[in-house]
C-alpha cells in the first residue's frame, strides 16, 4: 500500500457528540428552527493545515482560541454514495487533529473568520486505522491536562458519517473528514504550548502565537 | 488572452481562444485548431480554496427576505462541486426547489496576506464564470448555507474561460445575464455587489493567506428560478464568457454509460 498523504480538502462536522448536543441545549427555537438532519460540515481550507511542531499565529485582535481535539479520517480511494458498512474500507488512516477556532457562540452562519485563519487546524502524521470509540483525546496546554475527550459518544459514528456525507459529496483520496468537534472546546491564549494525545495515536504539539501587525 | 482547459486525445490541454475569424474553436499550445464537440470542457483553474459570497447584491437580499450583510458572507466550497462547461448537473428527485445563481468568479494570481484595498485589483489574474447552484429544499439553519445544498458533485459549473484580468477593464460594471431554454430570467450588473472585489480580497487576506488559484465567486442578483431536467441554463458576464449546463433528473445521472 501506498503511503498516505493529507493533500485534499479537510471537512469537519460539528454536533456529532451528546456532550455538545446537550451543552448547546434546544435547537428548536430561532435562529435554527429545529435540530439538523444531515450532518452539518464546515471546511478548512488549505491554509489552514500545519504540521507537529509548529506555531500558530492568531488572527490580529485575537487573544485565545478553542482548542478542539479531534480525529480525521483519510480519505484512501474515492468514496462516493457508500454504505456505512464499506464506508470504512475507504479509509486509510487516522490523524490527530487540533481544529482551532475563534470562540464563536452561534452555528447560525458559516465561521469563515472564525475557522479558516492561517494554521487553524494542525494536524499529526498519518497513524493507521484503529477503533475510534476505543479512544481519549487528551489536551493539555503548558504541560496540564485540561480535557478528556472520550470518542465513545459520538451521533453518527466514522463509518456513517462518511456513508451519510458522500450520499452527496465525493470524498477523494487525500481528502480528511474530521468526526466531530465540542461545542466551545477548551481555549488556549497566546503564548501557551498546546499537546494534544491519544493511546495509539501518538501526539500534536503545536504553539499559539499572538498575531504579528501587518 | 481568454484560456481554457480542456480534456483531448486522452490528456488534459491549455487551450486559448482561436479568435473571431476561428469562431467556436479552441487552440492547442501547439497551434492545432479544434472544434466543439472534439473535446470536453475542463474548469479553466484547477482550483485551491473556492470563496462563495451569500446576499451580495442588496435586490437579491431582499427576494430572500434578508437583510444585507454588515460584513462578506463567506461559505466555502470544495473541488469536488466544480464542473466544466457544457456539464450536466444533477437535480434529485427528492429536490422541490433548485435554483442557478450567476457570478463574476475572480481568480487569484498572486499569495497575498493582508493586501489593502488599493492593492487589492494586483492579486487578480483574471475573470470567469460561476454557476452556484443551490437546491433550497437542503436548506437547515446551521452553517447556512449548509454544505449540502452548496457543495453537492458537479453542482458548480465553472468557465469556460479564463480571462485576463488586464482584458477587463471594468470588473465592477459588468451586465450579468441568465437564461433559461435562451429565455432571460436574471439580469444585473455588478455594480450592485455590496462588498465589491477590493473589499473582500481586503477583508479575506486579512485573516487568511490568498494563493494561485484560489477563487472568489461574488454573488448574485435577484432572479431566481426553479430549473427542472432538460433545462439549459446559460450564465453570462459580460466580456467575461457565457457559460453553459444542462440539468439531468437521477436516470439520467446514474444510467449506466
Amino acid at each position: 500500500m501506498i503511503k498516505q498523504h493529507v493533500r485534499g480538502t479537510a471537512y469537519g462536522v460539528i454536533l456529532n457528540d451528546a456532550v455538545s448536543v446537550q451543552k448547546i441545549g434546544s435547537l428548536e427555537e430561532a435562529p435554527y428552527k429545529g435540530a439538523p438532519k444531515a450532518p452539518v460540515l464546515y471546511i478548512k481550507p488549505a491554509n489552514t493545515r500545519v504540521g507537529c511542531g509548529s506555531t500558530v499565529n492568531l488572527p490580529q485582535g485575537a487573544h485565545s482560541v478553542e482548542v478542539a481535539a479531534t480525529v480525521g479520517l483519510v480519505i484512501g480511494q474515492a468514496a462516493a454514495r457508500v454504505t456505512a458498512a464499506d464506508a470504512l474500507g475507504h479509509v486509510s488512516g487516522l490523524v490527530l487533529a487540533a481544529d482551532l477556532s475563534l470562540p464563536h457562540a452561534s452555528y447560525y452562519r458559516p465561521a469563515i473568520k472564525e475557522k479558516c485563519f492561517d494554521g487553524a487546524l494542525p494536524l499529526s502524521s498519518v497513524k493507521p486505522l484503529v477503533d475510534i470509540a476505543g479512544l481519549t483525546l487528551v489536551t493539555e496546554i503548558d504541560g496540564e491536562v485540561v480535557d478528556r475527550r472520550p470518542l465513545n459518544d459520538l451521533i453518527r459514528q466514522p463509518a456513517q458519517l462518511l456513508a451519510d456525507v458522500s450520499e452527496w459529496m465525493t470524498l477523494n483520496a487525500g481528502d480528511v473528514l474530521l468526526v466531530g468537534v465540542r461545542y466551545q472546546a477548551p481555549q488556549a491564549k497566546a503564548g501557551s504550548a498546546v499537546r494534544l494525545s491519544a493511546e495509539g495515536l501518538g501526539s500534536l504539539n503545536f504553539t499559539i502565537a499572538q498575531g504579528v501587525a501587518a | 488572452m481568454k484560456h481554457g482547459r480542456i480534456s483531448y486525445n486522452g490528456a488534459v490541454h491549455q487551450v486559448t481562444d482561436a479568435g473571431v475569424e476561428n469562431a467556436g474553436r479552441v487552440r492547442l499550445a501547439d497551434g492545432r485548431l479544434l472544434s466543439e464537440g472534439e473535446f470536453q470542457w475542463l474548469p479553466p483553474v484547477e482550483v485551491g480554496t473556492v470563496f462563495a459570497l451569500g446576499l451580495n447584491y442588496a435586490d437579491h437580499a431582499k427576494e430572500l427576505a434578508f437583510k444585507a450583510p454588515e460584513v462578506p458572507l463567506v461559505f466555502l466550497k470544495g473541488p469536488n462541486t466544480i464542473t466544466g462547461h457544457k456539464a450536466d448537473t444533477r437535480r434529485p428527485a427528492d429536490a422541490t426547489y433548485m435554483h442557478y445563481e450567476c457570478e463574476l468568479a475572480v481568480v487569484i494570481g498572486k499569495t497575498g496576506k493582508n493586501v489593502k484595498k488599493a492593492e487589492a485589483m494586483d492579486m487578480v489574474a483574471g475573470y470567469t464564470v460561476a454557476n452556484d447552484y443551490a437546491i433550497r429544499g437542503y436548506l437547515e439553519n446551521y452553517y447556512r448555507p449548509n454544505l449540502r445544498v452548496k457543495n453537492r458533485d458537479a453542482c458548480t459549473p465553472l468557465g469556460p474561460w479564463l480571462v485576463d484580468a488586464a482584458d477587463v477593464p471594468n470588473p465592477m460594471a459588468l451586465k450579468l445575464t441568465t437564461r433559461v431554454n435562451g429565455k432571460t430570467t436574471q439580469e444585473g450588473t455588478t455594480a450592485d455587489m455590496i462588498f465589491d472585489i477590493p473589499t473582500l480580497i481586503e477583508y479575506l487576506s486579512s485573516f487568511m493567506t490568498l494563493n494561485p488559484g484560489d477563487v472568489i465567486l461574488t454573488g448574485t442578483p435577484e432572479g431566481l428560478a426553479d430549473v427542472k431536467p432538460g433545462d439549459v441554463i446559460e450564465t453570462e458576464v459580460e466580456n467575461v464568457c457565457c457559460l453553459v449546463n444542462t440539468i439531468v433528473d437521477d436516470q439520467t445521472w446514474f444510467a449506466p454509460v
